[in-house]
C-alpha cells in the first residue's frame, strides 16, 4: 500500500486523490490486475456471494433496528408494525430473515470447498482459521438474530442454548446469568441480545477484512490444489472473475429473491409467529435449519462419562495430544520434547483407547472410584462434542498435514470427505427430529451418535493417518498445463461425439 | 455439474427442516386449490368479504383480530363510506378526554378490530382455554390455510381407540383429527346454514370455512400479492441481467478457452 513506486493515473481528479491517500492505486492492485489462478470452477465463486450476502444482512438490518423495538412487551408487535406498516417493511423483513439462511447456505458451501480442496493448509492456515472465526461470529449473531421477534421459538430457543452453558463447570451458572441478565430469559436477556446483534456483524465485518488481507498476501487456492508458477497461471481478477463472479452473484440472488418473494416463511418455524408465553412451552423446539448438525451433536451424547471412558479418550488421542504439546512446547518456549514420529502408533492406542473406553461404558457404575462416579454428565459432554466439533475446525491444517492440498489426487481422503459431507447432511437431518424418533427401528440419538462418532473420527483419526500413510495421484506440473490438456481432450472427444 | 451438486445439496438442506414442521402435528390436512397459491395467485375479494361476515358473525365472538385495522378492508374490495359504516357498528374505548376521563365512541376506519375480552387471562376465564388472536394464525399454524379449513371441517365422533387408549372426553373438549393431539376446547363453530348468505353462495359448513379461511389468509398476509407480483418483476429483471452477464463472462472468457 506504500505510494513509493505508485504509477502514475491520467485522470486528474483520480491521480490528486491516489498522490494523497493511493487508494486507487489499492484498488487497482487487489482487485484489477490481482493475479488469479486461472482454473477456477464455481465453487470459487462463494466467497463474493458470501460478502454480497454480509452486504444485504448489514443494509437490511439497519433499516429493521429504525423500526424495531427491542422489549419484550412490545417486540413481537413492533415486528409485525414493520410487516403491515412500515413502507416496503414487509420487503426489507423477508430479505433479512431469509437473507441469514441464504448467508448461511453461502458460507457452509465456502468451508466444504475450502476442506475438499485443502485451502487451510500451508501457507494459509491463518486465512483458514479466521474463516472459522467469522462462522462462530456468525453464528452467534445469528441466533441471537432469532431472538429479536420474540416469538415462541425465540424465546424457547433462548432458554434451550443459553441453558446449555450452565454445564460447563464451576463458572457455567455465572455465564448464564451474565446472558439473561436476570434469573430467566426476559427483558434484559432481549435487550441486550439486540445490542450485540447490532455489535457483532460489524466485527464480522472486521475480521472478514483480515480473511481478505491474508488471502491477498497468500492467493487464492485453486482446485487442483497446486502453486502458481508463473503468468500464465494467473489471469488479473478483473475482469475475468469480477465479471464471473458477479454472474455467480445473479444466479445466487435468484434462488435467494424465490424464497423471499414466493416462500418467505418456508425457512422459518410457524411457532414464531406465535407471541412468546413463558408458560406455554412449544412441543417440539428445534432451532433454525443452519444449527441443526450441530444441535444433533449435542444431542447424540447421551451418556455419562465415568473416569475409566476419559481415560479411554485420552489414549485414543494419546499420539494427536503429544504431538501437539510438544509442538506447542517448542515453538512458544524453545523446549524440545520427544514426539511420535511416525503415526504407527495411531492404531495401537486407539485400538487400546476403545476397549478401555467400551470397558469403561459396560461397567459404569460398578468399580468403586474408577466408574462409579460421573466425571462428565450428558449434557456436558454435549456441549463439549457440540463446540469440539466447531472449534476442531482450527487445528484442521495441523490434523491434515498431507503434503497435498485438492482431494482430487487423494484417492482415500476424497470419498472419506465425500461421506463425511454425507454424515453432516445427515446429522442436520436428525437434528430436525424430536428425541424420541426413530429411523429403521433405531433411535434417533443412536443415529446421531454414529454420525457424531464418523464425524469426529474424520478429524481426529482418519485425516491424521492419511496425512503420514495416504499415496497420492500423479500431480500435475503446472495450472498451465492441466487447463491445456483439458482443453485438447475436449476438442478430441468433441468429433467423435459428432459421428 | 457443480450446478447439479449445488442444488442436490440445497435440496438435502432444504429437506430435513420441512419435515420438521410437519411433525408433532394431527393429520396433515389435505391440500385446498386457494385462489392465492402459487406464484401469480390473487385474493378472491367476494370470498373474502363472505369471509369478513364468518368471522364477524361467528369467531369475534371469541378470536380477536387486533393487527386488523378497519381501513385495511379497502383491500376487500369495500369503498371507504362502507368501511365507515362497518367500523361504526363497534365500539371502542377512546380517552382519555379533556376532563381525564375514558369514553365510549363508535370506531373509526383508523381503529383496529377491537378483541372481544380486555386481555388473555379474561379469555381463558371464559373459555377454558385461551382463544388466540386470529390476525396471524395462517401463519402461525403449519400448512396455513389448508390447515385452517381442515381444522373447522374436521370435528368428528373420537374413534374407539381413541377412547380406549385417553377415556371418555370430558366436558368442553372435542374431538378434531387435524388438531395436535387431537383433542380441542373450541366447540364446532360452525354448520350448515347458520350464516345468511347475500351473494347466493352455498350456505354450507364447507364453504363457510373455506370463506373464512381466505379471509384470514389475507389477515396474516396482506402484502401477499403485491409480493408475488414484485417477486415476478424482480425475478424478469435477475434473469435478463443474468443473460446479460452470462453473454459477457463468455466473451471475455473467449480468448482464455
Amino acid at each position: 500500500m506504500g505510494s513509493g513506486n505508485r504509477e502514475k493515473f491520467e485522470n486528474p481528479t483520480i491521480e490528486w486523490i491516489d498522490s494523497r491517500l493511493p487508494i486507487f492505486s489499492m484498488l487497482q492492485k487487489e482487485y484489477g490486475v490481482f493475479p488469479t489462478p486461472r482454473n477456477f470452477n464455481n465453487f470459487w465463486n462463494f466467497g463474493a456471494i458470501a460478502m454480497v450476502m454480509l452486504t444485504v444482512m448489514i443494509i437490511t438490518g439497519i433499516v429493521l433496528a429504525m423500526h424495531y423495538t427491542g422489549d419484550t412487551a412490545q417486540s413481537f408487535d413492533s415486528v409485525e408494525r414493520i410487516m403491515r406498516d412500515v413502507n416496503g417493511g414487509w420487503l426489507i423483513r423477508y430479505l433479512h430473515s431469509n437473507g441469514a439462511s441464504f448467508f448461511f447456505l453461502a458460507v457452509y458451501i465456502h468451508i466444504f470447498r475450502g476442506m475438499y480442496y485443502g485451502s487451510y493448509k500451508a501457507p494459509r492456515e491463518i486465512l483458514w482459521m479466521l474463516g472459522v472465526t467469522i462462522f462462530l461470529l456468525m453464528m452467534a449473531t445469528a441466533f441471537i438474530g432469532y431472538v429479536l421477534p420474540w416469538g415462541q421459538m425465540s424465546l424457547w430457543g433462548a432458554t434451550v442454548i443459553t441453558n446449555l452453558f450452565s454445564a460447563i463447570p464451576v463458572v457455567g451458572d455465572s455465564i448464564v446469568t451474565l446472558l439473561w441478565g436476570g434469573f430467566a430469559v426476559d427483558n434484559p436477556t432481549l435487550t441486550r441480545f439486540f445490542a450485540l446483534h447490532y455489535l457483532l456483524p460489524f466485527v464480522i465485518f472486521a475480521v472478514v477484512f483480515l480473511h481478505v488481507w491474508a488471502l491477498h498476501v497468500t492467493g487464492s487456492n485453486n482446485p487442483l490444489g497446486i502453486d502458481t508458477k508463473g503468468p500464465q497461471d494467473t489471469l488479473p481478477f478483473h475482469p475475468y472473475y469480477t465479471m464471473k463472479d458477479s454472474f455467480g452473484v445473479i444466479i445466487f440472488l435468484i434462488i435467494y429473491a424465490t424464497f423471499v418473494f414466493f416462500l418467505p416463511n418456508s425457512l422459518g418455524h410457524p411457532d414464531n409467529y406465535i407471541p412468546a408465553d413463558p408458560l406455554v412451552t412449544p412441543p417440539h423446539i428445534v432451532p433454525e435449519w443452519y444449527f441443526l448438525p450441530f444441535y444433533a451433536i449435542l444431542r447424540a451424547i447421551t451418556f455419562e462419562t465415568n473416569l475409566v471412558m476419559l481415560g479411554g479418550f485420552g489414549l485414543m488421542f494419546m499420539p494427536f495430544f503429544v504431538n501437539t504439546g510438544a509442538f506447542f512446547a517448542k515453538s512458544l518456549a524453545g523446549i524440545k520434547l520427544p514426539t511420535f514420529k511416525a503415526m504407527t502408533p495411531q492404531p495401537i492406542f486407539l485400538s487400546l483407547g476403545l476397549i478401555t473406553l467400551g470397558l469403561g461404558f459396560i461397567l459404569h457404575g460398578k468399580i468403586p472410584l474408577l466408574t462409579d462416579f460421573t466425571l462428565i454428565d450428558a449434557k456436558l459432554g454435549g456441549v463439549i462434542a457440540m463446540f469440539g466439533s466447531i472449534l476442531i475446525w482450527f487445528v484442521l491444517p495441523w490434523l491434515d498435514s498431507h503434503p497435498i492440498r485438492s482431494a482430487r489426487f487423494r484417492p482415500l481422503q476424497r470419498p472419506l470427505f465425500i461421506i463425511l459431507c454425507v454424515v453432516f447432511l445427515f446429522l442436520g437431518y436428525a437434528g430436525a427430529k424430536s428425541a424420541d424418533a426413530t429411523l429403521l427401528g433405531v433411535s434417533m440419538s443412536i443415529w446421531a451418535l454414529i454420525g457424531t462418532v464418523y464425524y469426529f473420527a474424520y478429524f481426529l483419526v482418519i485425516l491424521p493417518i492419511l496425512a503420514k500413510t495416504e499415496k497420492g495421484k500423479k500431480l500435475p506440473s503446472s495450472i498451465h498445463e492441466a487447463v491445456l490438456e483439458k482443453e485438447k481432450a475436449k476438442e478430441t472427444s468433441a468429433p467423435e461425439a459428432a459421428k | 455439474m457443480s450446478v447439479r451438486i449445488l442444488l442436490t445439496l440445497f435440496a438435502l438442506v432444504i429437506l430435513p427442516f420441512n419435515m420438521a414442521n410437519a411433525a408433532g402435528a394431527g393429520e396433515k390436512p389435505p391440500a385446498k386449490d386457494w385462489s392465492f397459491n402459487g406464484p401469480f395467485g390473487t385474493y378472491d375479494k367476494a370470498a373474502m368479504q363472505r369471509g369478513l361476515k364468518v368471522y364477524r358473525d361467528v369467531c369475534a365472538a371469541c378470536h380477536g383480530l387486533k393487527r386488523i385495522y378497519f381501513r385495511n378492508l379497502e383491500a376487500l374490495g369495500y369503498s371507504e363510506a362502507q368501511i365507515k359504516n362497518i367500523a361504526a357498528e363497534y365500539t371502542v374505548i377512546d380517552g382519555p378526554d379533556a376532563e381525564g376521563e375514558m369514553f365510549d365512541r363508535a370506531a373509526r376506519p383508523s381503529d383496529t378490530f377491537p378483541s372481544p375480552y380486555p386481555n388473555k387471562n379474561a379469555a381463558k376465564a371464559a373459555n377454558g382455554a385461551y382463544p388466540p388472536d386470529l390476525s396471524l394464525i395462517k401463519k402461525a399454524r403449519a400448512n396455513g390455510a389448508d390447515y385452517l379449513h381442515a381444522l373447522l371441517t374436521g370435528y368428528k365422533e373420537p374413534p374407539k381407540y381413541f377412547t380406549d387408549k385417553n377415556g371418555p372426553l370430558l366436558d368442553g373438549q372435542y374431538y378434531n383429527k387435524y388438531m395436535a393431539g387431537n383433542v380441542i376446547a373450541m366447540a364446532p363453530p360452525l354448520s350448515d346454514g347458520v350464516i345468511a348468505y347475500e351473494d347466493g353462495s352455498p350456505e354450507t359448513l364447507e364453504q363457510y370455512s373455506k370463506d373464512v379461511s381466505h379471509f384470514l389468509a389475507w389477515a396474516a398476509e396482506p402484502e401477499m400479492e403485491v409480493r408475488k407480483r414484485t417477486g415476478v418483476q424482480v425475478l424478469l429483471f435477475l434473469l435478463v441481467f443474468a443473460g446479460i452477464m452470462y453473454g459477457i463472462k463468455r466473451k471475455i472468457w473467449a480468448d482464455v478457452h
